[in-house]
């Protein structure tokens, strides 16, 4: 699917600044972009350039020093604790490089979690779950926690638990960095397979080019918190 | 989050540490069983003095006297004119008969009667006592527990019940040193039960039924009553022996020989107050003492209060209990703050046991933060393991406090047994303490569970999920 030209996400001189003893870190320095409904983003750059304090802000696990940024329409700077609780919970999915299950959770009582804190109710969760599991490629194993399974089969999971709760917007930080080229390319097809038959927003941040270039239709380059440059892509580049 | 979903979460966080979780609880148990074990030892204290004190017949009842007659503890410091004071009369008694929740009145006779025993085949000895009346209703009395013998046939029968320190008397043993010791053998006993013995005694005649005389020449005493006192001579059988005196013997002077209170209003005995009495003007007979039973206890009050009115003195032990019950406060709340102190140093362990947690799953609350927990969910959740520990360890606190007084109350009646006490239950856990101690170490668990539960809340989801 195409993006339809509305913005699913759109920054306007967005700042994040840490204090590290005496010194500012400018983690995101004024960074303005829109990314477009359904559309498959990439943030590239290197270490430090600022790409997963963006991803963290479009999140909304971290809040911006100023700046705007809107999610449909809606400033995040401005929700409160619990209206970003629930904007994390409902409007976007995240996955992680490291995969972030709970390690003393079966692979079923992971992808469930997210649908404990919507309140949703018990035989629909049954449902759910399934559903992302087909989503995923996922059948087998389920019961087993993540320490006895592939990382594939946890990142696979770690996308089942994002899709669970029907997000607009899927967030995926380096989600390929832990996993074999072959494990990677299947879960980056997963990937591109929910933004092209759902048409779900991704957001993707990497390091690797190739990777990019592969599945994003949009490249956006990051470098010491600004935005360098970015641009539009063709996937099914060679990785 | 739901409910169920909240309590599944703690749960399982709390098995994922069950080793550290179980030692926190227990430290509470014990915090708990400290608490509990302390309070049901004051408990059953206050509820032994009030049953031994209820038995003794003295919390349904009010000892009235006339107002110049001063007896007992209660002394009216309004001293009023002799002469205005109300005679403590049959008149007083039929009145005092119809307060409302008054079960019996009756008078507390107490005279001293001379006796005649000779044991089998000995020859018959002279022995002084103070005799006294007892109404039928003190046949619940503690004293009656180790009753040797029977009670009475009937309230007007010549059966007396003597005291074993009379018994050894009559017996010519020598006094036992302690009280414990004064029960009479079974061979005894077998000597004096059945026995007839003599009561000699002043009996009053003439106009003790209040009758005034006629003016005499001289115009003097006009109003007063005269009577003669008469010696006479009344066989008794001895049916029952009793080692303490009915009512905790606060009734008056100690007596050691019994006999049924109609019988022994029957005989007439000159007692003290007759001779005050015959200054003055009375209906019927005169008593030195008048007891009321009420119905019960609660009623006491009311009842003194109504006879206070009719202007007599009164006194009754609920006036002394209100002096106990305060002692018995105090003694509960010192015990308490010293079991809540076990407490306390629990808590802390529920602190140290959440704030451990806290740091050991600071990656999970990054997780949970970013697939949609709020800060509340995640207070919520180690609120839910404290208030788990804390129901769980209350629990457990309360099995063992009652435990440990069912143990300490068996061990402490061995020796009781051992030293001819009779047993008794000092220990007692009431409802209200089980349901105190419950709520009160969930309360402290959540109280310290409040601390961990909103640094867990506050985490940065962000800082969390770095953290290895």
């Amino acid at each position: 699917m195409i993006s339809n030209g509305e913005d699913a996400v759109r920054t306007e001189s967005l700042v994040r600044h840490y204090k590290l003893g005496h010194s500012i870190i400018r983690a995101v320095d004024g960074v303005s972009l829109e990314i477009k409904k359904g559309d498959f983003a990439a943030l590239l750059g290197s270490s430090g350039s600022g790409k997963s304090t963006l991803m963290n802000l479009i999140a909304g696990l971290d809040r911006p020093t100023s700046g705007s940024i809107s999610v449909d329409g809606q400033n995040l700077a401005q929700f409160k604790s619990a209206h970003l609780a629930q904007y994390r919970r409902h409007t976007v999915g995240m996955v992680f490089q490291s995969f972030n299950l709970v390690p003393t959770m079966t692979l079923i009582e992971n992808v469930e979690l997210p649908m404990r804190f919507a309140e949703v109710d018990r035989g629909e969760r049954t449902k759910r779950v399934q559903e992302a599991l087909n989503q995923v490629g996922l059948s087998g194993r389920v019961e087993h926690r993540p320490s006895e399974m592939s990382g594939g089969e946890q990142q696979r999971a770690a996308l089942a638990r994002a899709l669970v709760n029907r997000p607009k917007i899927l967030l995926a930080d380096e989600p390929t960095g832990n996993l074999d080229s072959r494990t990677g390319s299947e879960i980056m097809d997963l990937i591109q397979d929910l933004n092209r038959t759902l048409g779900m927003t991704v957001i993707m941040v990497t390091h690797e080019r190739a990777l990019a270039e592969r599945y994003a239709r949009r490249m956006i380059y990051l470098g010491d918190g600004k935005l360098l440059s970015e641009m539009a892509n063709a996937p099914g580049g060679v990785q | 989050m739901k409910a169920y979903d909240l309590f599944e979460l703690a749960g399982r966080n709390l098995r994922e540490a069950v080793l550290r979780n179980s030692l926190t609880t227990a430290g509470i148990g014990v915090g708990v069983a400290s608490l509990v074990a302390m309070l049901s030892l004051g408990v059953g204290l206050q509820k032994l003095a009030a049953r031994q004190l209820g038995r003794s017949g003295l919390f349904d009842s009010i000892v009235v006297t006339s107002r110049q007659d001063f007896r007992g503890s209660q002394r009216p410091r309004e001293v009023e004119n002799p002469g205005d004071s109300k005679a403590l009369d049959d008149g007083a008694r039929k009145r005092f008969e119809t307060i409302p929740n008054v079960v019996e009145v009756y008078p507390d006779v107490r005279a001293v009667g001379e006796f005649h025993f000779g044991s089998t085949g000995q020859p018959a000895e002279t022995h002084f006592a103070m005799v006294a009346g007892l109404s039928p209703s003190v046949r619940g009395d503690e004293a009656f527990d180790e009753l040797q013998g029977s009670f009475f046939s009937g309230s007007d029968v010549p059966e007396v019940i003597v005291l074993s320190d009379f018994g050894r008397e009559l017996l010519g043993l020598p006094p036992a040193p302690r009280i414990s010791d004064q029960k009479l053998s079974p061979q005894e006993v077998h000597r004096i039960l059945g026995q007839e013995i003599v009561l000699r005694y002043a009996q009053r005649q003439g106009s003790g039924d209040g009758k005034p005389l006629p003016v005499s020449a001289d115009g003097s005493a006009p109003g007063a009553m005269t009577f003669s006192v008469v010696q006479k001579e009344q066989k008794l059988k001895i049916v029952g022996i009793i080692n303490a005196e009915p009512y905790g013997g606060m009734r008056g002077n100690r007596a050691r020989v019994f006999l049924p209170i109609e019988f022994v209003e029957s005989l007439n005995m000159m007692q003290q107050s007759d001779l005050r009495n015959m200054m003055r003007s009375v209906e019927g007979r005169s008593y030195i003492a008048l007891v009321v039973r009420v119905n019960k206890s609660r009623d006491v009050g009311k009842v003194e209060d109504f006879i206070k009115k009719e202007g007599f003195a009164t006194f009754s032990i609920l006036d002394a209990s209100k002096g106990l019950t305060r002692f018995f406060t105090f003694l509960d709340l010192f015990l308490g703050i010293f079991g809540s102190l076990a407490l306390a140093v629990a808590s802390l362990g529920i602190v140290n046991t959440l704030v451990m947690a806290t740091m050991e799953r600071r990656r999970e609350i990054g997780i949970m933060k970013a697939i949609g927990a709020s800060d509340i969910d995640v207070k919520q959740i180690f609120f839910v393991e404290a208030g788990a520990m804390g129901l769980l360890g209350g629990a457990l606190g309360v099995t063992v406090g009652w435990m440990i007084g069912r143990i300490i109350n068996f061990g402490t009646n061995i020796y009781l047994q051992r030293q001819d006490i009779k047993p008794e239950n000092f220990w007692y856990v009431p409802w209200w303490l089980v349901l105190s101690g419950l709520i009160f170490s969930v309360i402290m668990s959540l109280l310290s569970g409040h601390y961990p539960a909103s640094r867990a809340a506050k985490l940065d989801p962000v800082e969390a999920l770095r953290h290895d």
